[in-house]
């Protein structure tokens, strides 16, 4: 399911076209995450991943396609045939993930199911210099986006961005990001 | 999936495909840890997905932010022709 996602994102050619793909599979592995017993990963996987870091990618293609190919870009979109398949591949998901919420409701034939609480605990138990490093990583990532965005629009605005957990960091870096292109596109 | 996503790496010349098949490597990755974690009913494979969670946000938001620096200069995506760059 996610493989045959994943195949059909390789052989686009529209980038929109492949980002819908892309976000099948996300969604697939999210429901491969939910059966093999790892439903706080397989939350995580759909806000983060599907949410946040796929509206990244379509502000990207969106603002890269601004000109006069957009208007036949516009035109090809609104045909039936793109988004039949990923209809197509999302409901079977939609089903799958029903049938197990309606089957298995009592959560017993899972064997391996870990919970949240064992995920936090083992977080911030041995892995607490894991956490403080992930933490670096993404103010790296917050200062660096911020530089390429800053030397791309010309003008200086100082913001303050603070990075207290792992999610609001990476959170707060979109929104970092989002806000640069934002202004450089009302600007051109 | 992560075999795919080294083909989708080499044979894609367009920037926004290597960034997204980075992503799909990545998962790739990550679903390994998780079903390890799991078969062997221990929370680090998840610890671990959620580190690569982490990375791959910051990674994804310098990787666009470089694009559309590139895409300022150069009015392409193509990497060939970035790939003749000096300075």
């Amino acid at each position: 399911m996610a493989i045959a996602a994943t195949l059909m994102m390789l052989t686009r050619l529209n980038a929109v076209h492949a980002l819908l793909y892309l976000i099948v599979s996300l969604l697939a592995i999210a429901v491969t995450f939910y059966i093999v017993g790892a439903p706080f990963v397989a939350a995580l996987e759909v806000i983060i991943y599907a949410g946040a870091i796929m509206v990244l990618f379509v502000f990207v293609v969106m603002l890269l396609n601004l000109g006069r190919r957009a208007v036949d870009l516009e035109r090809s979109w609104l045909t039936p045939g793109m988004w039949v398949g990923p209809v197509i591949l999302a409901a079977i998901l939609a089903g799958e993930f029903i049938y197990i919420l309606a089957g298995r409701a009592p959560d017993s034939t899972m064997s391996g199911a870990i919970g949240p609480k064992q995920v936090g605990l083992a977080m911030y138990g041995p892995y607490l210099i894991g956490v403080e490093l992930a933490s670096m990583l993404l103010l790296g990532g917050l200062v660096g986006a911020y530089h390429l965005g800053y030397e791309y629009r010309g003008k200086a605005e100082t913001q303050t961005h603070d990075v207290d957990t792992v999610h609001a960091g990476s959170d707060s870096g979109g929104d970092l990001v989002r806000a640069g292109y934002d202004r450089t596109a009302g600007a051109s | 999936m992560f075999a795919l996503g080294t083909i989708g790496l080499l044979v894609r010349r367009n920037l926004l495909f290597i960034l997204m098949s980075l992503e799909v490597m990545l998962n790739a990755a990550g679903l390994a840890f998780v079903v390890a974690g799991s078969r062997w009913a221990q929370a680090d494979g998840q610890v671990v997905f959620i580190f690569i969670l982490a990375m791959a946000a910051a990674e994804v938001s310098v990787g666009l932010a470089l694009v559309l620096q590139l895409y300022h200069h150069y009015r392409t995506l193509d990497v060939d022709v970035v790939s003749r760059m000096r300075g």
